[in-house]
């Protein structure tokens, strides 16, 4: 078995970060996932031993910033009907989704 | 048989052949190869014909043809386009049927190319072997008990086998480069933004790009030349791009090349090593001079990448939720066991993987450990890019540090899976394009391709210089 106490990432932050990301793991995922998981963040502490005082990080690497356009209505014509044939529930032209609460 | 995009056209133009005998037999070897091979996930046999047809009948009524009238093609099947399903190889998509098509599928039909058929991937693109499909691999061209490589593997194998002449693929990290090394073709991931990625199911917004396998680097230059452009759909589109990618349009001069040090350690084959060097007297023969360089932090790429890659991934993936479009599981009764269950049945266990790495280094108390500290190494590693082409033209490397591995070998290892993408992930981070060009193969006959890494923009001298080493026997 892992010893759990050197682990970075724990059952308990397993099922934590399934829940933000709305997946619904079995326990026996979690417990594969716990041991996966914690091999890839393993490997990306390398990144720790890199100083990076004083640099900026980068989102986008082509130097473009803020690209927009006029406020107005594009008609790309994408039909509705079309749109609607994919979800699984529809009813008088609209989504339909279960109980909320 | 003589089938690049350019054969064919002559063909055509003269009129021994037409579009309809084309796409139907390009139809028929892909059936033959599907039971062998596992290619494509769906085809779209009536739209193509009809497409094929009316070209024909405005060829014979004297109509100007576009640039690619009548040549059929594969796309992978993250790209949303009519005449059949797209799935992104996942079960969560299986049966979607898209609204709209894809800005660089429109720009294509635009010029009369045609899509025969749908490719397998890895599911959204998360893999190095076309393994992660939900529909089962795809298998290697050259021997199909190994991997095409991925994810866009089903592309790279169609293209191999001569079934078409081109095939479109995307690349956030190596998913094209890597599966045309594997597979003995050529493919390009273009510099970030040139090509649209609007209607191509998203991965990682920051470093997809959309580009192509074809077999020759005429043929691949007049693709990406026709895919190329600014779309107001994709606000990371370049707005300034406007030379010609073909390659007559580019001829190099002497070139300084640096190749790279780092790409060439004890951890990479050994016969891969040799016909990088092999290639490095080809580029000295045709006057070109070539001097080892180093990028030191090209040794921290795969950890930056795999933390930055699967936060994108975690929030590109959110939408899939069982209530728009695609699985919705039957059993839930309230909202979120809509979308808990959905998820957990429709995502692949590498989807899952990714999804949850994201989150983590996304998440409260550890954004700045990781996520922060991710993006802050790539602007080193993107520094050390700049500095380095401040003094050489081009860079060269392998693609991958081993030719194609069996089926099952990486599998159990999600991290053993991830170091094929060693070499690719760099040039992804900093945007640069970058040609797999064929070069040789080992003992056991299977390809290698060499890697050709230019400067943002530089996407037409790669081409040119595709072309060159295309000369040299």
């Amino acid at each position: 078995m892992t010893d759990t106490t050197k682990t970075t990432i724990s059952i308990d932050d397993v099922y934590y970060v399934a829940g933000l990301s709305k997946i619904a793991v079995s326990e026996e995922e979690a417990t594969k996932l716990q041991a996966e998981l914690d091999a890839i963040l393993g490997y990306v502490q390398q990144l720790n031993e890199l100083d990076t005082t004083g640099i900026k990080p980068t989102y986008q690497v082509t130097g473009l910033t803020n690209v927009d356009r006029d406020d107005v209505i594009i008609d790309y014509g994408v039909d509705q009907q079309a749109l609607l044939q994919n979800a699984p529930h529809v009813q008088d032209n609209q989504i339909k989704v279960p109980k909320v609460l | 048989m003589s089938n690049t995009i350019h054969e064919l056209q002559t063909d055509l133009a003269a009129g021994r052949v037409t579009a309809t005998k084309l796409v139907e037999d390009a139809l028929a070897r892909l059936e033959e190869k599907q039971a062998t091979h596992n290619i494509s996930l769906a085809t779209a046999r009536d739209r193509a014909l009809e497409r094929a047809r009316a070209i024909d009948e405005a060829r014979a009524a004297g109509k100007p043809m576009g640039r690619l009238a009548g040549i059929p093609f594969i796309a992978k099947d993250n790209f949303l386009t009519f005449g059949t399903t797209t799935t992104a190889a996942a079960k969560i998509l299986e049966g979607f049927e898209a609204p709209y098509q894809a800005t660089s599928i429109e720009k294509l039909e635009a010029e009369g190319a045609i899509m025969i058929a749908k490719a397998n991937l890895d599911a959204f693109a998360h893999g190095s072997s076309t393994e992660n499909s939900y529909y089962g691999p795809t298998k290697n061209a050259v021997d199909p008990t190994r991997v095409p490589g991925g994810s866009s593997g089903g592309s790279a194998t169609a293209v191999a086998l001569d079934i078409v002449p081109f095939a479109l693929g995307s690349d956030t990290g190596g998913s094209i480069r890597q599966p045309a090394s594997l597979s003995g073709v050529l493919g390009v991931k273009p510099t970030y933004g040139l090509v649209s990625r609007y209607g191509v199911i998203a991965m990682a917004s920051s470093t997809d790009t959309i580009g192509a396998f074809a077999r020759t680097a005429d043929d691949l230059a007049l693709v990406m030349d026709v895919m190329a452009g600014k779309d107001e759909r994709d606000s990371t589109t370049l707005p300034d791009v406007s030379t010609s990618l073909l390659t007559d349009k580019n001829q190099p001069q002497r070139l300084k090349i640096g190749i790279v040090k780092e790409y060439m350690t004890d951890a990479v084959q050994p016969e891969v090593r040799a016909a990088v060097q092999k290639r490095v007297d080809d580029l000295r023969a045709l006057g070109h001079d070539i001097e080892e360089v180093s990028l030191p932090s090209l040794d921290l790429a795969l950890a930056i990448y795999y933390i930055i890659i699967p936060a994108e991934i975690s929030s590109n993936l959110s939408r899939y939720d069982g209530i728009k479009y695609g699985l919705s599981a039957e059993q839930a009764k309230a909202l979120d066991e809509v979308y808990g269950l959905t998820r957990d049945q429709g995502f692949m266990a590498e989807n899952k993987r990714r999804i949850l790495i994201g989150t983590y280094v996304l998440s409260s108390g550890y954004y700045d450990a990781y996520y922060r500290k991710a993006q802050t190494a790539r602007t080193i590693l993107i520094n050390e890019f700049k500095k380095t082409f401040e003094h050489y033209d081009m860079l060269i490397g392998p693609v991958s540090p081993t030719t194609a591995f069996k089926l099952g070998e990486n599998t159990s290892d999600p991290l053993k899976m991830y170091l094929a993408d060693i070499m690719t992930v760099a040039v992804s981070l900093a945007g640069l394009p970058a040609v797999s060009v064929p070069s040789g193969e080992d003992k056991k006959g299977l390809p290698i391709g060499l890697q050709l890494i230019g400067k943002q923009r530089d996407d037409g001298l790669l081409f040119a210089v595709t072309k060159q080493l295309e000369g040299v026997k």
